[in-house]
């Protein structure tokens, strides 16, 4: 079994008055402990709520959450707000993605990272200060004693970032999710924290979930890659797999769009036209539909299911051919 | 190639950069310094705060006893202006007014200090429970200071004075610090309901921190900037009201007492024969209101994000 089995996930968010709009719509993955299992997809695909659904941090109010996420034999959907509150940062870690403003500006850093050991470890004074200097010292924050002391405003964004790992590995969780934890960092910080996180994780055999945007990240840290379109997984692949053959429309896109240094002079990035707005329900085909190049008549009217496609699995009608895919990829 | 930026630029990108380092409340200090405005204020209520605290050992005379030298003129409605050894002439009953005058900034300094912390205190109180349970109890609890608030604040004052079986200080500081109550709980109210949803409460939520430890440890003080600005602010508010009500003899009735609202009030029979009697009171109240709203208002002004240079 599993670390972590989500099943059928759905997120809906209600407002009086307005139509319910659903952010997550049946998703479903499986994180092994050790393992790094990305969720990719742009702006408003549903990827950071659907981390905040399993950490149960989504507003007590307007929204309704369905399917399960089991971690270690227990629903983590259906604990109370307590004991859910015993659990995150003991068993479950989560990291943000700004820096900046996810560190209480008004105490030390220190006490940041001490409260946590005393909360879920009962450590207090010097024990707990020893502790979370030792911390300090693994996420590679330099003369950590020192930096105890200090607030948040006397630290670089790369420095806090790696502040905001250490307090929520304080615990040991066995499962850290981290939302676009590189994306408010400039590029070469973003690949110091990143091989940070990455060995962090090989150290402790914790497992990560990796939500992001950023191919780039996927390629770097990733086991398995889930993409994701309008609150669905689109397609699910091993991480080579995707980078050498996507086979749906819309990975196969993303990949065509980000720059790359071998490609031939004056090429042109490809974008996808359209935006995420441009979507059409479910229930009546494909939401990418409007967006596709490989669209064809079924696209619109009949929702494509999830189907194993080779060792991946997909969610398409009309994927692009295997033997483009292969070109493609090896372009 | 190296460009050269216009002098006035580079002052402005040093500036900036020299920014990105501090603290908020640091630059705001900074930019306090710099305010003329902020200045005066300070400086005033410096004066004010050293005036209140000496006037025992700065005081020429006696402010209680009656000087029976003063009066070597008998006549009715006599009363003698400014002399040698005299500043500001006596008062009806031959007391040394500069002293008195003087020695009335303890009373007002004590009651605009306790009516504010008082008021402070109990706003604190319903505006932190408000802000941190949100839900049925900020609702009913906001509508109970919508209540208060609908009432003119002097109005209200002067009401919950009147209503008092026996007039006295504490009458006064009482009725001015329920008056301040409302403001203070909305403005930390606010604040506070700002705090839940930023993202270090968010982050702090993630790692299992206890309700009560988030309430107090990271929203309360991230909340308290506005709700001390204008508290400053209050102070100068509770000052004039409280000078009213003893005004309008809703204080404390001893005669002996020196208060600037009470002067004030016995000085309106003695108008046509010595104005001053009234001026030198009024002068001293609208320096020191008007002393703590400029620290006030450039407190306020300093910290205020939106006007980051």
């Amino acid at each position: 079994m599993a670390l972590l089995e989500v099943r059928d996930l759905s997120v809906v968010f209600q407002r009086k008055g307005e139509k319910p709009f659903t952010a997550v719509d049946g998703v479903s993955f499986d994180v092994d402990p050790g393992q790094t299992v990305g969720l990719v997809g742009e702006s408003g695909c549903g990827k950071s709520v659907t981390s905040l659904a399993i950490m149960g941090l989504l507003p007590r109010r307007g929204n309704r959450v369905g399917g399960t996420a089991t971690f270690e034999g227990t629903n983590l959907l259906s604990l109370s707000d307590n004991q859910m509150r015993e659990r995150r940062g003991r068993d479950l870690g989560m990291v943000f993605q700004d820096p900046l403003s996810s560190l209480n500006p008004v105490i030390s850093i220190g006490l940041q990272v001490t409260e946590v050991l005393q909360r879920h470890r009962g450590m207090k004074g010097d024990a707990a200060k020893r502790k979370a200097a030792e911390l300090l010292d693994k996420v590679g924050i330099p003369d950590p004693t020192r930096r105890l002391s200090e607030y948040p405003h006397q630290l670089s964004g790369g420095m806090r970032q790696r502040a905001l790992i250490a307090i929520a590995l304080a615990c040991a969780p066995r499962l850290l999710i981290a939302d676009e934890p590189t994306t408010a960092l400039d590029v070469t910080i973003q690949a110091q924290i990143l091989s940070l996180l990455k060995e962090l994780v090989t150290d402790t055999g914790t497992a990560l979930v990796m939500i992001t945007h950023d191919l780039g990240v996927v390629a770097g840290l990733c086991d398995e890659v889930n993409v994701l379109y309008g609150g669905k997984i689109v397609e699910r692949a091993e991480r080579h797999a995707l980078f050498n053959h996507a086979r749906h429309p819309y990975t196969h896109g993303l990949l065509g769009s980000i720059p790359r240094l071998d490609a031939p002079k004056g090429e042109k990035l490809v974008p996808i036209k359209g935006s995420v707005s441009d979507n059409i329900p479910w229930d009546n085909g494909c939401a990418f539909a409007p967006r596709c190049p490989n669209a064809i008549d079924d696209c619109r009217q009949t929702m494509p299911v999830l189907e194993t496609d080779g060792p991946g699995q997909l969610r398409c009608h009309n994927p692009v051919e295997l033997a483009d895919a292969v070109r493609e990829g090896a372009r | 190639m190296t460009t050269i930026m216009p002098k006035r630029r580079k002052d402005k990108v040093d500036e900036l950069a020299k920014a990105a380092g501090t603290s908020l409340t640091a630059q705001a200090f900074k930019r306090m310094r710099r305010s003329p405005v902020a200045i005066t204020g300070a400086v005033i209520v410096a004066l004010f705060l050293l005036m209140a605290i000496f006037a025992p050992l700065l005081t020429p005379k006696d402010p209680y006893f009656r000087y029976p030298e003063l009066f070597t003129i008998k006549t009715p409605n006599f009363i003698p202006g400014s002399m040698p050894g005299f500043l500001f002439g006596s008062d009806e009953f031959g007391r040394d007014f500069f002293s008195r005058v003087l020695v009335a900034s303890q009373q007002t300094l004590l009651v605009g200090v306790l009516a504010t912390l008082i008021g402070l205190s109990i706003g604190m109180v319903i505006g932190g429970l408000a802000g941190a349970f949100g839900g049925w109890v900020d609702t009913v609890l906001m509508r109970l200071v919508d209540v208060m608030l609908s009432v003119p604040s002097l109005l209200l004052a002067i009401s919950i004075a009147a209503l008092a079986a026996q007039p006295s200080q504490w009458t006064v500081i009482i009725a001015v610090s329920i008056v301040t109550v409302p403001i203070f709980a909305r403005l930390l109210r606010g604040a506070m309901l700002a705090q839940r949803s930023s993202d270090h409460v968010l982050a702090a939520t993630a790692v299992g921190i206890r309700r009560r430890t988030i309430v107090l440890r990271h929203m309360l003080p991230n909340s308290m900037g506005p709700v001390l600005v204008q508290a400053t602010l209050t102070l100068a508010t509770a000052i004039l009201e409280a000078a009213a009500l003893s005004f309008l003899g809703l204080g404390d009735p001893d005669t002996d007492r020196a208060e600037w609202g009470l002067m004030l009030a016995n000085a309106q029979r003695y108008l046509e024969v010595r104005p001053e009697l009234a001026f030198y009171p009024a002068i001293a109240i609208i320096i020191v209101a008007l002393g703590f709203t400029l620290l006030g208002e450039s407190m306020r002004e300093a910290l205020d994000p939106k006007n980051r240079r």
